[in-house]
């Protein structure tokens, strides 16, 4: 098993720290992983980007050029890592802030409306974790378990209490895509 | 039970200079090393190991830090990035001509000038031809994994007291800034001041009751002992070339061409060498883990087997011409990216076909 | 009275200190370098100090000074003196470090090391040989150089328009909350000897109880580089560097409400 992962938005998307747990839970799951950020002043509010590969073999490239799965988070992130995912990839947006839709017919396209769902759980802090969900409904890599194990593992003590919050995001997520 | 932890490169630094018992680190923060500091304030080692943590007011400062700790015969370090590392120059030459240990980590960006925070390595020149004035060596680590960056904390420092010469782990942006996981060395006990003495007789560290005194300098005005001096760095140097070269090879077996790279690049290629394999064309890697001394006996025994050598790295061809010296009469081309661009595995073989047009 | 009757031990009344080494010195006669040393000497033996003593040499003409004083020496890259004794005293915070510099290292190459030492409150000793000039390398002028004065890079005078103004860099550092104490002194007569000495054992003494950092300034001649007779230098100095640098005590101790 090997993934490669790229998660794109603006800074402050969560887009690192989504990334971050997806790693953890690779972790958790005893599988190799990478998470190679994009840093620098972009992570202040222009656009950010993480590779993340999950495998069951040593991982070499921390750096690749195209993708089993992208989850894009603004147009910028979309127009640029659209030809990027592999043929018969997987590639999930969220609709909102996107006026140019992906036209590409040999991957498979996920839109999620990951912000309303946030809304609806009364956190817009939990827009990634919706999306994370999204992705692992599609893309099986990572237990969900795995992915609270890795949650109480990186979430100071003080945050622990909001673990069954992101949990329920989570599983929203999952529930989003078909 | 060994513990599994997933953390940047940077960090990892500052958890394995802890557990190894290192007495002292003095920096400055500059991107894209500064998570060394944080992460060692963030963790107070000085609560538990009583490892000094101090921010300098400037490189040069801390590097001078470095200095007068490493000539009581402390183990002492500091980290920064390219410019603040042309900064420390002053300080490595010094350590080097006084023969004192320490650990000098360079997470390389982009140059010259203030150049870019993006990954580079633009300062192989400087990590391994001597960098600062006058004739000397340091010993260059090039880690490729977060994993290495833990463990040449230890090997670093363990070289540097083995041979009293600096070291240095030459990293690059990416093998800083990217999360992966890392296994922990024990932690050690600092060595006790006892210690201390018994193994650096030469420090100075007060005179204890001995029944001399020590001292730590670089000058020496009398040309005829300072050229005694520079025969003896030089001898050092030599047995560290006959003793500490390290490299790991990949397909070099039945590999009609060689890429050379080091840090993070070298694993670009090893995956631009697997779909190349997979596509019938036999490339085999060598990845130099000490730049300083260079692998160059091992690339002169692989290179009359090779129809051509590329070397692959993040700068305008630096050392494609120590590749070049070792590979007399073999073609050896550079390909490389600047500015704080990161070629993908793709360009690499685009790069090998272009140089050895048979592969198109 | 015969020779022998006059050489014994309750007849001596003075000897050579014990820490000073046979070395002959590069000081030029007349150098103020000589007496400091002596002093220091003097007081490392006297306080108990010979096996805890970190000394860091400067570049300048006391680059040499761990030729002369029998502890343990580290040799500082030019100006950089605090930084070494910054990380000497951390890592080794029950030994007596102390920095020995003079105007150029500590007030022209060196100011970012020495304020950020002082104002960290390092628990150090400096000592400040301030003779206004750059003895080592041939008479150049230093920070401290006085307006008007000739030296080698300012044939004609220092003006204030080319050059800018003579540095008091110890009133500065007396500012900072870092520093303990901070004093200036001279070594011209043997009543300043005296009070120079009990000034350095003052420091000496801060720095064993980690008071902070301590700053003893000694306003010096350099007869070569002023181009004088030593008379004339001492003489020079009091008509002229006392005018800039008066001595005496700058700051006793720390703020105590801090």
């Amino acid at each position: 098993m090997k993934e490669e992962i790229v998660i794109a938005g603006f800074g402050g998307q969560g887009v690192l720290s989504m990334g971050k747990i997806l790693a953890y839970a690779g972790l958790m799951d005893n599988l190799e992983v990478t998470w190679m950020p994009s840093y620098g002043p972009e992570q202040r509010g222009g656009t950010a980007n993480v590779t993340v590969i999950l495998s069951d073999a040593p991982i070499s490239s921390p750096v690749l050029d195209s993708y089993d799965t992208a989850v894009v988070l603004n147009q910028q992130s979309l127009d640029k890592f659209e030809s990027k995912v592999k043929p018969g990839g997987t590639l999930i947006y969220d609709p909102s802030g996107i006026h140019r839709l992906p036209a590409r017919t040999d991957i498979t396209v996920v839109p999620v409306d990951a912000m309303t769902a946030a809304i609806e759980l009364k956190n817009s802090k939990t827009y990634n974790m919706v999306l994370l969900g999204a992705l692992l409904a599609k893309r099986p890599v990572v237990d969900i378990d795995a992915v609270v194990r890795g949650l109480r593992k990186t979430l100071p003590e003080r945050h622990h209490h909001l673990i069954p919050l992101n949990e329920e995001a989570l599983r929203k997520g999952m529930t989003l895509v078909g | 039970m060994e513990e599994v932890r997933l953390m940047k490169g940077n960090e990892a630094i500052a958890h394995a200079a802890i557990r190894y018992g290192c007495d002292g680190y003095f920096g400055y923060p500059i991107t894209p090393q500064s998570e060394v500091l944080e992460t060692l304030a963030e963790l107070k080692p000085w609560e538990t190991t009583g490892m000094v943590v101090l921010q300098a007011e400037s490189e040069l400062a801390a590097i001078n830090m470095v200095l007068g700790g490493a000539a009581t015969g402390k183990a002492v370090m500091t980290s920064s990035s390219s410019p603040g590392v042309s900064l420390k120059q002053e300080g490595i030459s010094y350590l080097a001509a006084s023969e004192l240990p320490a650990l000098i980590v360079n997470v390389m960006r982009g140059g010259p000038g203030l150049g870019t925070i993006q990954p580079s390595q633009g300062d192989y020149f400087q990590a391994t031809k001597g960098g600062g004035h006058g004739d000397y060596h340091l010993i260059v680590l090039s880690p490729a994994t977060v994993q290495e960056m833990t463990d040449f904390v230890g090997l670093g420092f363990d070289l540097a007291f083995k041979y009293r010469t600096p070291a240095m782990i030459l990293a690059d942006g990416v093998v800083g800034q990217m999360m992966e996981k890392v296994v922990l060395p024990e932690q050690r006990p600092r060595r006790t001041d006892e210690e201390v003495r018994r193994q650096c007789p030469w420090a100075a560290c007060g005179r204890g009751g001995r029944d001399h005194r020590n001292v730590v300098t670089s000058l020496e005005l009398d040309s005829a002992k300072m050229e005694v001096n520079n025969h003896r760095f030089q001898e050092t140097y030599r047995r560290i070339e006959e003793n500490e070269v390290r490299y790991q090879e990949y397909f070099t077996d039945d590999a009609e061409y060689l890429i050379v790279a080091f840090g993070s690049v070298a694993r670009i290629c090893l995956k631009a060498i697997e779909d190349a394999r997979a596509a019938g064309i036999k490339i085999g890697l060598l990845r130099p883990i000490t730049l300083w001394p260079f692998p160059s006996r091992r690339i002169a025994e692989l290179a009359p087997r090779m129809r051509g050598i590329l070397t692959v790295e993040l700068n305008a061809g630096q050392m494609v011409e120590d590749v070049r010296l070792a590979a007399p009469g073999v073609d050896v081309f550079h390909f490389g990216r600047m500015g704080g661009m990161v070629p993908n595995p793709v360009e690499v073989l685009d790069a090998l076909k272009q140089h050895f047009t048979e592969l198109q | 009275m015969t020779k022998e009757e006059i050489i014994r031990p309750e007849n001596k009344v003075y000897s050579r200190p014990e820490l000073l080494t046979d070395n002959y010195t590069h000081y030029c006669p007349g150098c103020s370098h000589g007496v400091v040393h002596k002093i220091i000497a003097e007081l490392i033996a006297e306080m108990g100090l010979t096996d805890i003593t970190i000394g860091i040499a400067p570049v300048g003409c006391a680059v040499f000074a761990y030729n002369y004083i029998d502890v343990d020496w580290i040799e500082a890259p030019h100006g950089r003196a605090p930084a070494l004794a910054t990380a000497a005293s951390r890592l080794n915070p029950d030994r007596m470090v102390f920095t020995y510099q003079g105007d150029g290292d500590l007030a022209a190459i060196g100011t970012a090391e020495t304020i950020h030492a002082a104002n960290r409150g390092e628990n150090i000793t400096i000592v400040f040989i301030n003779n206004a000039i750059y003895g080592m390398t041939g008479g150049q002028m230093a920070p401290t150089t006085l307006l008007g004065m000739k030296t080698a890079t300012t044939p004609y005078g220092r003006r204030a328009d080319l050059n800018g103004y003579p540095l008091p860099i110890s009133n500065i550092l007396a500012t900072l909350d870092g520093t303990c104490y901070v004093t200036r002194q001279a070594v011209h007569t043997a009543a300043a000897v005296r009070k120079a000495k009990s000034a350095i054992k003052k420091a000496f003494e801060n720095t064993l109880a980690k008071r902070g950092t301590s700053v003893v300034e000694i306003v010096s001649t350099c007869n070569s580089g002023w181009k004088m007779t030593p008379a004339q230098s001492n003489e020079w100095m009091v008509e002229h560097m006392f005018e800039k640098y008066p001595l005496g005590d700058l700051k006793t101790q720390k703020d105590p409400s801090l």
